[in-house]
This record gives structure tokens, C-alpha cells and sequence, in this order.
């Protein structure tokens, strides 16, 4: 579900006697008033240059753990492009994220050596235990996001998993749970936020 | 000059021309797809692969500039299989709806696949499940059946600078979307149908009101009006194999008769009574200094919907005047009605405009009911015209001439040119140079604002006044303009312009988004050309003379901006966001 993207809240301009003009700057001009003050930082930092769009991108991703629209909105307004531009970038690249993501990413390498030693049934284990699909990789707890990625460059340990930035090689389905499972068990102990 | 060989055949071209407009100059046409003449070439097709001797890889003839000692092979059996299988992966992707599809017969995807005989049965298909977006009601963006060529994209973010469509993802994912993935209603699309015009196959479509067309000419309790848009009477024609810019307005007149409607109007006549209203307008402003200046015009819906959304700083300066599109309808069901004792109920008003945004301006603002019931019922484009005869069997071609219903369908050649830009612009300085002077321009063609030019100005003399005129199109081009008078009003100095036209396609209506498929400048500029041969053609080439018109305010309407005229023919703006959501 995508969230509400923020509206373009531009007052109504009042009626001006006819012979004052009025000197209101055309909307893309004039930013609105920060309700992401944090995200407002990371733009001036970048001296409010559109050309450094990835970077701040990856920045506020950093910040909210992933890319909500309504700031995603506020960055285009405050860099003074158009918001279809923002998205296009954000879209485009397989490290930004959308959607939330679960405090732990679980990242199956469906490369060809990990294809070729059966990574998919891995991926249909993790799935179905956790409760994902592809349309919706992140459990309801917002514990576990599952992804596929294309080559970790491991081929050597194929299949491998990577949870968070741990790599775990020459999986399989069961020992993948049981992976899964000590990741639980790590949170149940040391809840951290 | 670059010097090289394609297909063995010497040619000699400009440095940075293509390898495929090279060929074109040697009569060899490479076979392309994702290419338009309008727009740059995003490369994504891969037809148009050729090989160059000597080089390792084939290359992509749209993209690649021709350079010395080239030589070029533009069909060879590798080549042809390649095309082929890309062909073949494309048509993997698209679904098999051709025989339903709004660009059956007009589709150059489909041509392509006619073109290369691919059977059907070879090709295993994957083709995503997305319901259409309809939220316009406009234009329907289908993306199954889009093939990611990237001229919507480009159209709507550097020629339009609207940025409603953007290409979202990657891969086999990538789609055409607005921003957020949400519907085209809530972004800043402002209808112009500029897409749907580029757009290589069916994925772009208007919204097919013929239906409720047909339904409203076969109920004996309703009594149908046509009216018919200046432009699509030199660009109907191309639907039917003549040449653009041919003028067929009175066999159009002919055409709507055996349709089944009752009345047959032109909106050239109230694109007339538009100008007696503007032209009034900018007197009142420039002569009497009763208003803001510049005065800008308003008669293109989706350049209003651009301005409320980005430019709403000139809302003051924006002419009241409703379109002429409007105005007919709403004359129709008040001024006809009256006249022929009918029920403005049962009138039930056509217009064959060559716009998509047409279709979203009758029902833009409650003005838009100012007759007491909707102006203008139903809005069709040009091609939805041209379904419509088809469908009908009638033989167009050779049908009699016809007139129209002289009440509201006398033009003069000044409301004719609207079709072009720059003609409301022209038609407007005939008229408000008399209203000022009381004398005609001296010259009646006003040359420095006909043409292609992005953003064109002149300046006229009007009885020792200087007025400086402007005329844009492509909503690109308006910023260039809007924020020159910015700048002066922000530096307290007189303004540049004193009058603004905007029209949101390139070329003006002739180009509009409903228009024959197939537009480049070449069409454009014939289309425009058959335009001004109509107005050269008129014996009245003043709106303010049209007798029509005349007998319009002496009967009913009183006095141009007087409080009859403001009730039924002006309207308002308001500020409104770019998303909705």
C-alpha cells in the first residue's frame, strides 16, 4: 500500500484589486514549509543540487529505512523537479525501497550457480514459514523482508543467504529455517528497537 | 559533410545526422518502431539494428550519427532475423487484442507484425494483468499493451513539461505510470492527449464516447447538435487517404446531416464571438487600463488546467472568456433554443473537437452548465468522427457539399485560423485593432505570429501604441514566456507583452492529442497551411463582422461583456494542486 502522497498545499491566492499584479513565484519555486526537517538537512548538505538526487536518496533512505512518498514528494519539491522524475529514480534502483522493509532483510542469491543448485526451493521454504509472497515480501510484524538478489559473488557457497550482513553458504530449506528461527530467537531474548 | 556508404550507395550528409536519416536521403527506410519524427530517439526497440563493415556488434541506426568511411548494410539475412526474433519478443509481451483494440488499422506495432509475417503460434506469451487507468476520462492508459518505447515519457516531460508520466522500475517490470503508481487523474496531467497522439500502439487511447452518440441520435426524445472544431475540417480528410490540410468542411456539414443530427453548427462561428468578447477584453485592459496585463487566452482547456495547477500567479491575467467549444453549447440551449421554440432539455450538443482535454472542460466548472443544463454534452475527437462515418457507411468522399445551420455556423476567416497557433492571437489583433482605431489593419495577415516556432513575438501598432504580443506552443515553451513578464513584474518594469497566446499542443490544434495519427512538422505545417487558405478563401475575415454574430448580440446577448454575455459566456479560475493525492 503505498501511503498518501503529501498534496501540493498551495494556499488560494487572494483576490488582487485588478491593477496590483500579484508576485507570487510559481509553485515549483517556492518549497513548502518543512515537515521533514531532517530530510530538509540532507538537501542542504547537497547544496539543493537536482544533479544529487541519488545521493540524497540514499541518505533519507538511511534515515526512514526505506523511501516514503511523501517525502519522496517534499524532495522533488525542494529540489524544484518534478516529483514523476523522483519516482523514476527511485524506482529504477533495486537498493531503494518503496515499501517498508522488515528489520531483518533475508536475501536469497538466485544467481545462475545458485539457481543451478537449487536456491528456489530455499525461497518457497522461507516463504511459506514466514508467511510472504513475492507481492508481499515483508512479514506483518515487519520482522523479516524476503528478496531475491541476482549474484552475491559467493558461487563458491551456493546457495547463499544473506540475513542482514550475515552470509550463510551451502544452504538448504531446512537449514535456512533453522537460520531464521536463531534470528528469532535472538530478538525474542534482546528485543532491539 | 560526412561521406559514406549505405547499401553501396554514396551519401553525403550534415555531421551529427543519424544512420537512418541518412538512408531516408537515399531512399532506403530502415524499419523502425520506437522512433518518432518529433521526438529523440530513446533506442529502446532494437529494430532498426544495422550492421556497419568491419565493426563487431550491430548497431541502432536512430541513434547513431553517420560518420566517415561508414558502410552501411541495412538489410542482410542476419539482419532481417534479428528484426524478426526482437519482433517476435515484443509481440511476447503484447496482448492479442488487435481485433478490439482502439488503434486497430492505425497501429504501428501492428504494421510492423504485418510487415515481418510473424506467425502467431511460435511466440509463448507473458503478459501482465493491470486493469486500464480510466480516471480521466479523457484518455485510458492500457499498459498491457505498452511496449516502452519512451515517446509518452518524453512527450509528456520535455515537450509538454507536464510531467504527469514518467517510466517507473526496470526490466520486465518497467512500466508507464504516474508518479507513486498513482491514477492519471491525480497527477498534473492536464489531458492534452499529446501521448496518446505518440503513442505507437493501442496503450494510449481516448476515452470512445461514440456510444453514447449513437444512443442519443437513435432517441426520438432527444434532438441532436453538432458543432465542428476549426481544425479537424483540414484534418479529418487524413482518415480517409487525402492529403492533410485538405479542407472538407462542407461535406462534414453533409456527413452530420445524414448522421441523424438536427443541427449542424461550426464553432468557427463562436470562436468568433470569442474573439468580439476578448478582443473586447483587452481593450478594456490596454485602451481603458480596467484590468491586468498581460491578458492571456484561455480557449485551450488543457493549458487552463496547466496554469491553475503551475501558474496560478496569472490567474487575473487569464481572459474570462469561455472557449469557443463552450460558448456554442451554451448558445445552443439558450439563443437556438429560443429561436426555434425547441427544449433546451432535449438539445443534446456534439462537438468534434481535435482535443482529449475537451472531453474533461464540459464538465470543468458549474459555469459550464450555464444554460441551465450541461452546454456540451458529449466531446468526440477527430478520430472518434472518423470511426463514426465509417461505421456509418457513409460515402464521405463523395458526398454533395452541405451548409450548416447559419444561425450559429456563419464564420468568418478570422475564426477559422483558430486551428493554428497563433490564430487566436491573429484574429483577436484584426478585431481589437478596429475596436481601438476604428480602422482595419492595413496588412490582414499577421505574419509574425503564423509558424512553428516555439515562442513567437510581434509587435503592432495600434494607433500609436505599441502592442507587443506573444505567442507560445507546447506547454514547454510557456515558461519561457510567463516568466519574462515575471521578471518585469517583480522589477516594477512594464510588462513585455501586452497579449499571450498558449496553446497546449505543438503546432496548436491542428496538432491536437485527438488528431489523425501520424503528426510531425511536415503534417503540421500542411495542416496549418490548409487552415489559412480557408481564412484567405472567406469574403469576412473579421469576427466582428460576421452578420451572424451581429444579429447574436443585437437580438440577444446586448452589448460584448455586458451582464448577459457574462453570465453565459465567461468563467472563472481557481488554484488547483498537482496531486491529488
Amino acid at each position: 500500500m503505498i501511503s498518501n502522497l503529501n498534496l501540493e498545499t498551495q494556499g488560494q491566492p487572494e483576490a488582487a484589486p485588478a491593477s496590483a499584479p500579484l508576485s507570487k513565484p510559481n509553485t515549483k519555486n517556492s518549497p513548502a514549509p518543512a515537515p521533514f526537517p531532517k530530510v530538509a538537512l540532507i538537501i542542504e548538505r547537497h547544496g539543493r543540487k537536482p544533479a544529487r538526487l541519488v545521493p540524497i536518496l540514499q541518505e533519507v533512505q538511511e534515515e526512514y529505512r526505506y523511501l516514503p512518498p511523501d517525502v519522496l514528494s517534499y524532495v522533488a519539491r525542494s529540489l524544484n523537479i518534478a516529483p514523476a522524475r523522483v519516482f523514476g529514480v527511485a524506482t529504477f534502483y533495486a537498493h531503494f525501497a518503496i515499501k517498508p522493509k522488515g528489520k531483518h532483510v533475508v536475501r536469497l542469491c538466485d544467481g545462475t550457480a545458485c539457481h543451478v543448485k537449487d536456491s528456489v526451493p530455499i525461497l518457497d521454504a522461507i516463504r511459506f514459514r514466514l508467511g510472504v509472497t513475492e507481492a508481499q515480501p515483508t512479514t506483518r510484524d515487519l520482522l523479516f523482508t524476503v528478496e531475491t538478489v541476482a549474484c552475491l559473488g559467493a558461487c563458491g557457497l551456493a546457495p547463499v543467504l544473506v540475513v542482514d550482513d550475515q552470509v550463510y553458504g551451502a544452504m538448504n530449506p531446512e537449514k535456512a529455517l533453522a537460520v531464521l528461527e536463531s534470528v528469532r530467537e535472538q530478538e525474542r531474548k534482546e528485543p532491539s528497537p | 559533410m560526412i561521406t559514406a556508404r549505405i547499401n553501396q550507395i554514396e551519401v553525403q550528409v550534415p555531421p551529427g545526422t543519424s544512420i537512418l536519416d541518412a538512408a531516408r536521403r537515399v531512399q532506403v527506410n530502415i524499419p523502425t518502431l520506437c522512433k518518432h519524427r518529433d521526438l529523440l530517439p530513446t533506442a529502446s526497440c532494437g529494430i532498426c539494428i544495422v550492421r556497419n563493415k568491419g565493426g563487431n556488434k550491430l548497431i541502432r541506426a536512430c541513434c547513431t550519427p553517420l560518420e566517415d568511411g561508414m558502410e552501411i548494410t541495412t538489410h542482410d539475412r542476419e539482419i532481417v532475423e534479428v528484426r524478426r526474433s526482437t519482433l517476435e519478443l515484443i509481440l511476447s509481451n503484447h496482448p492479442q487484442a488487435c481485433l478490439t483494440c482502439g488503434r486497430n488499422g492505425e497501429c504501428e506495432l501492428q504494421s510492423l507484425a504485418a510487415d515481418f509475417n510473424i506467425p502467431m503460434e511460435s511466440i509463448k506469451r507473458y503478459v501482465k494483468d493491470v486493469p486500464p487507468d480510466t480516471s480521466t476520462g479523457s484518455i485510458i492508459l492500457d499498459f498491457t499493451k505498452c511496449i516502452k518505447c519512451g515517446r509518452c515519457v518524453q512527450v509528456c516531460q520535455d515537450v509538454q513539461n507536464v510531467w504527469a508520466l514518467s517510466l517507473l522500475d526496470r526490466g520486465i517490470n518497467t512500466r508507464m505510470a504516474p508518479a507513486g503508481d498513482i491514477t492519471l487523474a491525480e497527477s498534473p496531467c492536464v489531458k492534452c492527449g499529446q501521448c496518446s497522439a505518440h503513442c505507437p500502439t493501442g496503450a494510449i487511447v481516448e476515452n470512445d464516447e461514440t456510444p453514447s452518440v449513437w444512443e442519443a441520435l437513435h432517441d426520438p426524445e432527444k434532438i441532436c447538435v453538432v458543432q465542428i472544431a476549426p481544425s479537424v475540417r483540414v484534418t479529418v480528410g487524413e482518415a480517409f487517404g487525402l492529403p492533410p490540410g485538405t479542407n472538407l468542411t462542407r461535406k462534414l456539414y453533409a456527413a452530420l446531416r445524414r448522421l441523424g443530427f438536427k443541427a449542424v453548427f461550426d464553432t468557427n462561428f463562436s470562436a468568433d464571438v470569442t474573439i468580439v468578447e476578448e478582443a473586447s477584453e483587452f481593450i478594456e485592459r490596454f485602451v481603458h487600463q480596467r484590468g491586468p496585463l498581460p491578458l492571456i487566452t484561455s480557449c485551450c482547456p488543457s493549458w487552463t488546467d496547466f496554469m491553475e495547477k503551475n501558474h496560478y500567479d496569472f490567474i487575473d491575467n487569464f481572459s474570462t472568456a469561455k472557449s469557443p467549444q463552450q460558448m456554442l453549447g451554451v448558445l445552443a440551449k439558450t439563443y437556438y433554443a429560443e429561436r426555434l421554440k425547441l427544449d433546451p432539455a432535449k438539445i443534446f450538443m456534439v462537438s468534434i473537437m481535435p482535443c482529449t482535454a475537451k472531453k474533461y472542460e464540459l464538465s470543468r466548472t458549474e459555469e459550464m452548465y450555464a444554460s441551465g443544463h450541461k452546454d456540451v454534452d458529449v466531446a468526440l475527437t477527430t478520430r472518434e468522427l472518423a470511426r463514426m462515418l465509417k461505421q456509418s457507411g457513409i460515402d464521405f468522399l463523395n458526398l454533395a457539399d452541405g451548409d450548416p445551420d447559419s444561425i450559429l455556423g456563419e464564420y468568418s476567416g478570422a475564426g477559422t485560423i483558430f486551428g493554428a497557433t497563433g490564430g487566436v492571437m491573429e484574429a483577436a489583433l484584426r478585431t481589437a485593432y478596429f475596436y481601438a482605431t476604428g480602422k482595419k489593419l492595413a496588412k490582414i495577415e499577421v505574419e509574425s505570429v503564423r509558424g512553428l516556432a516555439g515562442v513567437k513575438e510581434g509587435q503592432i501598432d495600434v494607433g500609436g501604441a505599441k502592442v507587443r504580443v506573444a505567442v507560445a506552443h507546447g506547454l514547454a515553451n510557456v515558461e519561457k514566456v510567463l516568466d519574462r513578464v515575471r521578471e518585469a513584474r517583480q522589477r516594477g518594469l512594464e510588462t513585455p507583452y501586452h497579449f499571450i497566446e498558449v496553446m497546449a499542443c505543438p503546432g496548436g490544434c491542428i496538432g491536437g492529442g485527438g488528431q489523425p495519427y501520424g503528426v510531425d512538422n511536415a503534417r503540421r505545417k500542411l495542416r496549418m497551411a490548409g487552415m489559412y487558405q480557408d481564412d484567405a478563401d472567406r469574403t469576412i475575415r473579421h469576427s466582428h463582422e460576421n452578420p451572424e454574430v451581429i444579429r447574436l448580440y443585437e437580438d440577444f446577448l446586448g452589448k460584448p461583456l455586458g451582464p448577459r454575455a457574462h453570465e453565459l459566456l465567461h468563467t472563472r479560475y481557481t488554484a488547483r494542486p498537482l496531486y491529488k493525492r
